[in-house]
């Protein structure tokens, strides 16, 4: 699946990028690991395997998404040029709906009759859905109960596509606590169950399967850059919570050394806080969270702590392990904006080009925003637009006063 | 000879069963952690397993996280944990204190730091449950250069090379959970554990303790009539959660007693 790659070579036989990554799991899970990974090494070489995943990424998904130029906000913000890749447009609103495709066509070729999922801001929850509709699994989306009252209407299309959607009232109440709870199912039913797990994260071979399964969002722009700007990008720019949609869009640019990466992190109130999501701007030590080793957010006695960003789909202590090793390696890197840019860019978006993003891009559009005018014109920036922001409504409204 | 291995030496000249209650420390506060390790040993327990918080125990069940969360609202951290051991060390050199909990905390203190601290405080093992052998290595070394036992989990589904793998970096006791799931669900397989458990002891040479799902007497007496221990958690700790702060030492004292009763009715009939 990536032939791309020449010497980057990541990750190794057990699942590390440098010194992150891994198998951090209760012996209980193992087993299964060891199943998922077999049954991966199988398929993403297997030619009918790899013609049904393209086969549904044009047909059901929409694929290729175009790129698109944001020329009314480039012309005034008089810098360098702004491209979207446009993952809005994927059936399902955002980028992860590709990993998911995946995903399901390896268990139903594992015979897995069942699914489950974490959910953040509910996207992953909705594409897990959808395609356990269409191959007519059981489906059980785990969500905190925070993440539920803010992606409201997002619980609702899970339900209609037919998904149980099981409120998780621990810890956090966020993303990192549904993880843990689809963990504890997927110990339990594992015979049975397919856990889609929705980002770069989690033990190996989780943050490199859904890794390979993203890269489709890179591998399109490669091919469509020089077709309709001449060219690749100067700057590739995505937002980062797990890091899925960054990874998709990174990883077949590694090897083009001339093309910057950033990653934006959720900087929510400001890094200084201490209320944030970015443990890679932050510099947080390496920690054991999910299964894998990378940056964490922890306290000084090694617990997690509580993380903010007004986008439920960046808050989320840890980060996947590449995108740790990215850091460390300095191939990429990452910097963070606050709840109130992010909020900025997404007004802006709406207003100048008649898109109208989800918070987590919004993120990476902010960063696009702050770069651009720094820039000669001729520069090309191309922002990783990974998801629609229908169900920011509610979120944003609130921030301006609205009720509906 | 550790502490671990003489207990089991005394127990299987007694023809007995080591019965392994499991508290979360710090649960409700820290200051009754130590009285209730002495309640447990009264109530008839051979080795203590204290559980250290984690604010993500993705592999127990409600009780123990509920347990978990209760403690570090408090402030337990792994440093106190080991202040706790110190403090019921100062009463109790017999029995053996295992703690259970997820690699996190272990390295915000320090791997190499560590082992030393728990050997020093009075702990006799280790089961981090998040830490397959292959992953820390390092740490295993310095576990038993510190002259602690680390204990592994083993899993009914556990391949054959894992097994031996597992045997492997084991010392004290193997600890085998005894069916899919996180720690405080309810569904046995007897007879699969009654296949397996001999099995293992043979190949592993060392005791095998059976837990995750054992709720009561009845069951702790089947397992064990096959197992060399029995690992009760999820029970114990609701003990102390719907018993008011008083009168927990006592509630958790009869039902780890009762338990003793029913194993030492197997007392000298061979398994």
């Amino acid at each position: 699946m990536a032939n791309v790659q020449q010497q980057y070579s990541y990750p190794d036989a057990r699942g590390y990028f440098g010194p992150y990554g891994g198998v951090f799991v209760a012996e209980t899970l193992i087993p299964a690991l060891e199943e998922l990974r077999g049954a991966f090494e199988t398929y993403r070489n297997d030619a009918a395997f790899l013609a049904e995943f393209e086969n549904e990424l044009k047909h059901y998904a929409g694929r290729p998404s175009p790129i698109c130029h944001a020329r009314r906000l480039s012309e005034k913000l008089g810098g360098a040029q702004i491209l979207l890749k446009r993952e809005d447009l994927n059936h399902t609103g955002a980028h992860k709906v590709n990993n998911c495709i995946g995903q399901a066509l390896l268990a139903r070729r594992m015979g897995k009759p069942r699914v489950i999922a974490e959910t953040g801001a509910g996207q992953h929850g909705v594409a897990t859905a959808t395609v356990a509709a269409r191959h007519g699994f059981e489906c059980v989306v785990y969500m905190g109960t925070e993440d539920m009252a803010r992606q409201a209407a997002n619980v609702y299309r899970m339900k209609l596509l037919g998904a149980t959607v099981v409120p998780v009232a621990s810890g956090s109440r966020t993303l990192k606590d549904a993880l843990n709870e689809a963990m504890r199912d997927w110990v339990t039913n594992v015979s049975n169950t397919f856990y889609i797990l929705g980002t770069v994260a989690g033990p190996h071979p989780y943050p490199m399967m859904v890794r390979d399964f993203q890269t489709v969002i890179g591998k399109e722009c490669l091919t469509q850059m020089p077709e309709a700007f001449g060219r690749q990008p100067d700057m590739v720019i995505a937002c980062v919570g797990g890091g899925s949609n960054a990874i998709g869009i990174f990883y077949p640019y590694i090897p083009c050394e001339n093309v910057r990466l950033v990653g934006v992190e959720a900087a929510g109130e400001g890094i200084g806080t201490g209320r944030h999501s970015a443990p890679l701007t932050a510099n947080a030590k390496a920690g054991v969270l999910h299964g894998n080793r990378t940056c964490l957010m922890q306290d000084e006695n090694g617990q997690v702590i509580e993380t903010h960003s007004i986008s439920a789909g960046l808050d989320y202590p840890g980060v996947g392990p590449e995108h740790a090793w990215l850091k460390d390696s300095g191939r990429a890197e990452y910097v963070a904006v606050t709840d109130t840019e992010a909020l900025d860019a997404f007004h802006a978006l709406c207003h100048f080009e008649g898109i109208i993003p989800a918070l987590e891009s919004s993120h990476a559009l902010a960063q696009a925003m702050k770069v651009a005018p720094t820039l000669p014109r001729d520069r090309l920036l191309l922002v990783c637009l990974s998801g629609r922001g229908d169900k920011d409504m509610h979120t944003v409204a609130e921030r301006s006063g609205i009720q509906f | 000879m550790s502490r671990i291995q003489t207990t089991f030496q005394r127990l299987q000249i007694e023809g007995r069963k080591a019965l392994i209650p499991f508290i979360v420390a710090g649960d409700p506060d820290g200051e009754l952690t130590v009285p209730l390790m002495r309640s447990l040993v009264a109530g008839g327990a051979d080795i203590i397993e204290l559980g250290v918080p984690f604010s993500d125990p993705m592999a127990d069940g409600p009780v123990i996280q509920r347990a978990s969360e209760r403690a570090l609202t408090k402030g337990m951290s792994l440093a106190r944990v080991l202040d706790i051991v110190r403090a019921f060390r100062t009463e109790d050199v017999v029995t053996p204190v295992v703690l259970m909990g997820y690699a996190n905390p272990v390295e915000a203190m320090g791997v190499a730091i560590f082992p030393d601290a728990a050997r020093k405080a009075g702990v006799d093992g280790v089961l981090v449950v998040d830490y397959p052998p292959e992953e820390c290595v390092a740490f295993t070394a310095s576990i038993r250069a510190a002259g602690l036992d680390q204990i592994f989990l083993l899993a009914p589904n556990s391949s054959g090379q894992r097994f031996h793998d597992i045997a492997q970096a084991s010392s004290g006791f193997l600890y085998y959970v005894s069916f899919k799931g996180v720690t405080g669900a309810s569904h046995l397989d007897f007879d699969e554990i009654a296949r397996r458990i001999p099995l293992i002891r043979t190949a592993a040479g060392m005791p095998v303790g059976v837990g995750f799902g054992i709720r009561d007497a009845e069951i702790a007496k089947k397992i064990g009539a096959v197992a060399d221990a029995v690992v009760i958690g999820s029970r114990i700790v609701e003990e102390i959660e719907t018993s008011p702060r008083e009168q927990a030492c006592a509630k958790v004292e009869t039902f780890v007693r009762e338990i003793r009763v029913k194993l030492d009715e197997l007392a000298g009939a061979r398994s």
